[in-house]
């Protein structure tokens, strides 16, 4: 997956939690990609985050250091 | 086993109500008030000769045979329009009947061709048969008069029936059906007296309003109205309940069948889908499962440019293993996958997704379901804690307010809309979100109260906009939601709903849709007392599909609109089998019931009947795998029944994927274009060829009955069976059954389920268990299935496909009545008579802004592809929106379509593409790349040339 559309598909998660309490928000994004994200994209989401996370929503950034 | 004939009531079965008992030719019999003297006849075991009459249909008391005598009232009334009273004494037989009765058929055959001998109907012939029971021996009036017959012209203009009227008796049964049965008021009796005719408003069938239902061809008593199938072979010999292989609708059929030939396809009148109707499609488009394209034996070749090579099916299979097992040797297991089929059954489904999960070893399974309603399965399980719809069909008969979102039931779930519009026509009143003018917002008979024509991709602002009218203005079911849902989550649900920037008049400028239009329709959806929503994927097709289910399941809840009659959120299923691929457990994250794999428990289960450790992590949904497969970390697929190329947006980005793959194995029925990339072709079975259960969009498990032999030798399951055998991972069914026994055993929603409760109850709901022995028609009754109905925010997001000066036109695309999807059966039929090819229906002012006139090419470009079609001009369009159809492989649709998906579930943006459209002189690159490289991809060793080009 490009890194670009990694960056787009989170942030369209995390767009859809943000009407909900940071908590909650962050929780929900967490849970959404450890159930629906394969172990590849996990390992890459959590990659570019380590590298700096650029693009991604705040939220995104926050669910993504949470998966295991 | 014989041809079954149903029983004929004369008269349709009236609501139940208080009974009354009756007394006829002296046999007391208790039936429904209301029920006519014909119907309680039947029941008491007599039959009253009948012409005009048939159950399906209103009485209607033209024929005069159906007279009887009433103790205590004069004259002789017709029974089939005359209601049973309580103590009433009829006589069906005397004397004055007799002769009565033989007069009307003297005139009947006096003005009749007397060809029984050579005629299509023979033996199957209602006034053959009542000249029979009536005693007709001779005809007073001869046959030299002046008559209908000598002169008449047949036509035959419809590719699958004729019209005789030299043989129509005039009992209008076929008008009638017409208007009661298909709702499309096609045909009528044109002229008076003598000069009185059935007629397709005055032109050949073919060129009429007809829509081919087929209604009228099975209400005919005579041959007037017979189809060329039993024109050409006679009639079947036997016949076989089964379900049809089209839309989510799963109607039931008689395949009539002569030996191992079907004749024709009957509804079949005890189908609780569908109520003895049908459609163009399931009725007379199943000549495909016999198509000379038909590939017969498997076939495998190294690479995609080479030509295929026909080998046994044991070397067919064991190349296939072999390979899965050097690709998982050399990239690692999760470098393979598996596709299941919403058009396979639902045992066929499970095997697959268990062939991934314990031979593969990883959970790399998903389905077509992802690019249509894996939105509704998301949304519909966190509001109301499962992921299908609510309702059964008949449940539309008890709305008050219909919604129509995002959803064309005439084109794409036809039978169903036909029950839709009778309910229509009998006061329910009408409400369409939909960009399109579609056939419902008017058509004879019925018209939307309400047609809200917003503009794609903002559904969520209308269905937002539409909530806060009810909770604003006070039209919330307080007590419903107090009693029923989540009191924290509706709480935070109200107060974001409220706010003004949702408000109808907010969200005009988006939605493109007068705010005191949304108010109107908002009032009357909470107010018209029972409101049900119907979609299709108009709604589940966007960047927020999910949200939209979501956000209509808040709109239901919050107005009360669960768990009775005439109520509901209800999904109009695309394929024969997409709810029940998604419930055998096809997505890469759950089991069969909607369980997540990630759940211990539900892991542990599975792996003691399965003897084998299975991994918790999800897998690739078909989106990541050919995103991985690009990466090179994915490199092995076996699809079943499913072209991924034709149907997956970015036809370039699939193209490219599958190329870079080294096995690809597609079994399928033809070659289809994904198998333009596979290395190993398995040949399919059709739904006449195996055993099976196929789950319609009400949940109904129906039986798929065998009618005749897998034509290749193996039905699905078996060859799915014989791969995960060379897996190393063999599977011991000898029959469907046992697959459904397992799948019963693992899954509790399916608990109740046999194939034996099946034969006994004809079909059956899930949830089918200790609860509820004989299935759910409506869910939700007594409470959600999660427990609390939990509402959730729906913040509208726009999607990030936008309409620019480059691309000012928004694309939308969709089905017609007579193709089906990728058009691998419809287009193998005579239906092209009607859709040969897609076409660009475009609003004349877009059109006259560019130059371009009706049926002229057109180039259709979005940023991601350019093809061309042709254009049609349609008012039907509103200005600025495009749409056609993805039925042929050579227009390429989804060339143009974008990778933009749902959210949640990577459902693609079908419905919102930015596009330009020009006017065009010749195809585009794509096309004719297309053209030359499918004449290469699809050689068949030894065969002089392919046996599948595209039709163009």
């Amino acid at each position: 997956m490009t890194s670009e559309h990694m960056v787009h598909s989170a942030n369209q998660i995390a767009l859809f939690f943000a009407s909900y309490p940071h908590e909650e928000a962050v929780a929900g994004v967490t849970d959404h990609l450890r159930k629906f994200w394969e172990r590849r994209m996990q390992e890459q989401i959590k990659q570019y985050v380590a590298q700096g996370g650029g693009g991604l929503h705040e939220l995104a950034r926050e669910a993504v250091k949470r998966l295991d | 086993m014989a041809l079954m004939h149903e029983i004929d009531f004369g008269t349709p079965l009236p609501i139940a109500g208080t009974f009354v008992t009756l007394e006829i030719d002296g046999k007391k019999v208790t039936v429904p008030v209301g029920t006519s003297i014909m119907r309680a006849a039947v029941n008491a075991g007599v039959q009253v000769p009948k012409l005009c009459a048939t159950d399906n249909l209103e009485a209607f008391g033209s024929c005069r045979l159906c007279l009887v005598e009433i103790e205590g009232r004069p004259g002789t009334p017709a029974s089939c329009t005359t209601p049973v009273a309580t103590g009433m004494k009829v006589r069906t037989q005397s004397a004055k009947l007799a002769r009565m009765r033989r007069g009307m058929m003297e005139l009947y055959i006096s003005d009749h061709p007397l060809d029984c001998l050579t005629c299509a109907a023979n033996g199957n012939c209602e006034l053959q048969d009542m000249a029979g029971v009536v005693g007709l021996r001779a005809v007073r009036y001869g046959y030299d008069g002046e008559n209908h017959f000598k002169n008449a012209e047949k036509d035959e203009s419809n590719p699958y029936f004729t019209f005789d009227p030299g043989k129509c008796i005039l009992c209008s049964r076929c008008v009638r059906a017409c208007e009661e049965v298909q709702g499309t008021f096609a045909l009528t009796i044109d002229g008076r007296g003598f000069a009185s005719k059935v007629s397709a408003g005055g032109e050949q069938f073919l060129d009429s309003e007809c829509v081919s239902c087929g209604a009228c061809v099975q209400a005919c008593p005579t041959a007037t109205l017979i189809e060329k199938t039993v024109i050409a072979q006679g009639q079947g010999e036997h016949s076989i309940v089964t379900t049809c292989a089209y839309c989510g609708v799963g109607c039931s059929f008689k395949a009539e069948m002569q030996g191992e030939e079907v004749v024709r396809m009957l509804p079949y009148k005890d189908g609780k889908a569908n109520h003895g109707h049908s459609c163009v499609k399931g009725r007379f488009a199943w000549g495909y499962t016999t198509h000379r394209d038909r590939i017969l034996k498997p076939m495998v070749r190294a690479k995609i440019t080479d030509p295929w090579r026909e080998v046994t099916w044991h070397e067919a299979i064991s190349y296939a293993a072999s390979e899965f097992k050097r690709i998982q040797a050399k990239y690692g297991p999760d470098s393979v996958g598996g596709i299941t089929s919403s058009r396979c059954t639902n045992e066929e489904t499970f095997l697959v997704q268990k062939m991934v999960r314990a031979a593969f070893g990883n959970n790399n399974v998903d389905t077509c379901a992802r690019v249509c309603h894996s939105p509704t399965g998301y949304g519909l399980k966190n509001t109301l804690g499962t992921s299908a719809g609510t309702q059964d069909f008949d449940s539309v008969e008890a709305a008050d307010v219909i919604m129509i979102i995002g959803a064309n039931p005439t084109d794409a779930h036809p039978v169903f809309a036909s029950q839709m519009k009778r309910r229509l026509r009998e006061g329910a009143r009408l409400i369409v979100l939909d960009p399109r003018r579609i056939d419902l917002v008017k058509s004879p008979h019925v018209k939307a109260d309400y047609h809200l024509p917003l503009l794609p991709g903002t559904n969520v602002a209308m269905i937002n906009a539409l909530a806060h009218v009810v909770v604003t203005e006070g039209l919330v079911k307080e007590d419903f939601v107090k009693e029923r849902c989540d009191l924290v989550a509706f709480e935070q649900w109200r107060k974001f709903i409220a706010e003004e920037r949702n408000s109808p008049e907010a969200m005009e400028h988006i939605t493109g849709v007068p705010a005191a239009d949304v108010r109107a329709a908002a009032r009357l959806y909470a107010t018209g007392g029972n409101s049900a929503i119907y979609y299709g994927l108009g709604v589940t097709e966007h960047s927020q599909g999910s949200t939209m289910v979501m956000g209509m399941a808040n709109l239901a809840m919050a107005t009360g609109n669960f768990g009775r009659r005439g109520v509901g959120v209800n999904p109009l299923r695309g394929q024969n089998n997409v709810q029940g691929s998604c419930d055998m457990g096809s997505f890469p994250h759950e089991f069969s019931g909607y369980r997540h794999v990630s759940e211990d428990a539900v892991r542990e289960v599975f792996e003691e009947a399965w003897h084998v450790a299975l991994r918790g992590d999800p897998g690739l949904r078909i989106s990541n795998m050919f995103d991985a497969a690009i990466d090179g970390t994915f490199k092995a697929l076996y699809i079943q029944g499913e072209d991924l190329v034709q149907s997956d947006p970015n036809t370039q980005h699939v193209a490219a994927a599958l190329g870079a793959m080294e096995c690809i194995v597609v079994q399928d029925l033809f070659l289809n274009e994904s198998a333009s990339f596979a290395h190993v072709f398995l040949p399919g079975s059709s739904f006449l060829e195996k055993d099976g259960t196929f789950t319609n969009a009400e949940r109904r498990i129906s039986r798929v009955r065998k009618a005749i032999a897998p034509m290749a030798g193996l039905a699905d399951w078996e060859i799915t069976m014989k791969l995960s055998e060379a897996l190393g991972y063999p599977m011991n069914y000898s029959h469907p059954s046992e697959i459904m026994a397992e799948i019963a055993r693992l899954t509790p929603t399916f608990a109740g389920v046999t194939y034996e409760k099946i034969d006994e109850l004809g079909s059956v709901q899930w949830p089918c268990n200790d609860k509820a022995p004989e299935g759910t028609p409506i869910m939700h009754v007594n409470g959600f299935v999660r427990g609390k109905g939990r509402f959730l925010i729906t913040e509208f997001v726009p999607t990030d496909e936008r309409s620019t000066e480059r691309f000012p036109l928004i694309l939308t695309t969709g089905r017609i009545l007579t193709q089906y999807n990728v058009g691998a059966q419809t287009s193998r039929t005579a239906n092209g008579v009607w859709h040969n090819e897609d076409v660009l229906d475009i609003h004349p002012f877009d059109a006259e802004n560019r130059g371009i006139r009706d049926g002229e090419l057109v180039s259709l470009a979005s940023r991601e592809g350019e093809i061309t079609l042709p254009a049609r001009i349609s008012e039907r369009m509103q200005p600025g929106v495009v749409y056609t159809t993805f039925h042929h492989a050579m227009t390429g649709a989804n060339v143009v379509t974008t990778e933009f998906s749902d959210w949640a579930t990577s459902c693609p943006e079908y419905k919102v593409t930015a596009v330009q459209v020009r006017p065009a002189k010749h195809q585009s690159a794509w096309q004719e790349h297309y053209r030359e490289t499918r004449r290469q991809t699809t050689q068949i060793l030894g065969e002089p040339s392919p046996t599948n080009l595209p039709r163009t």
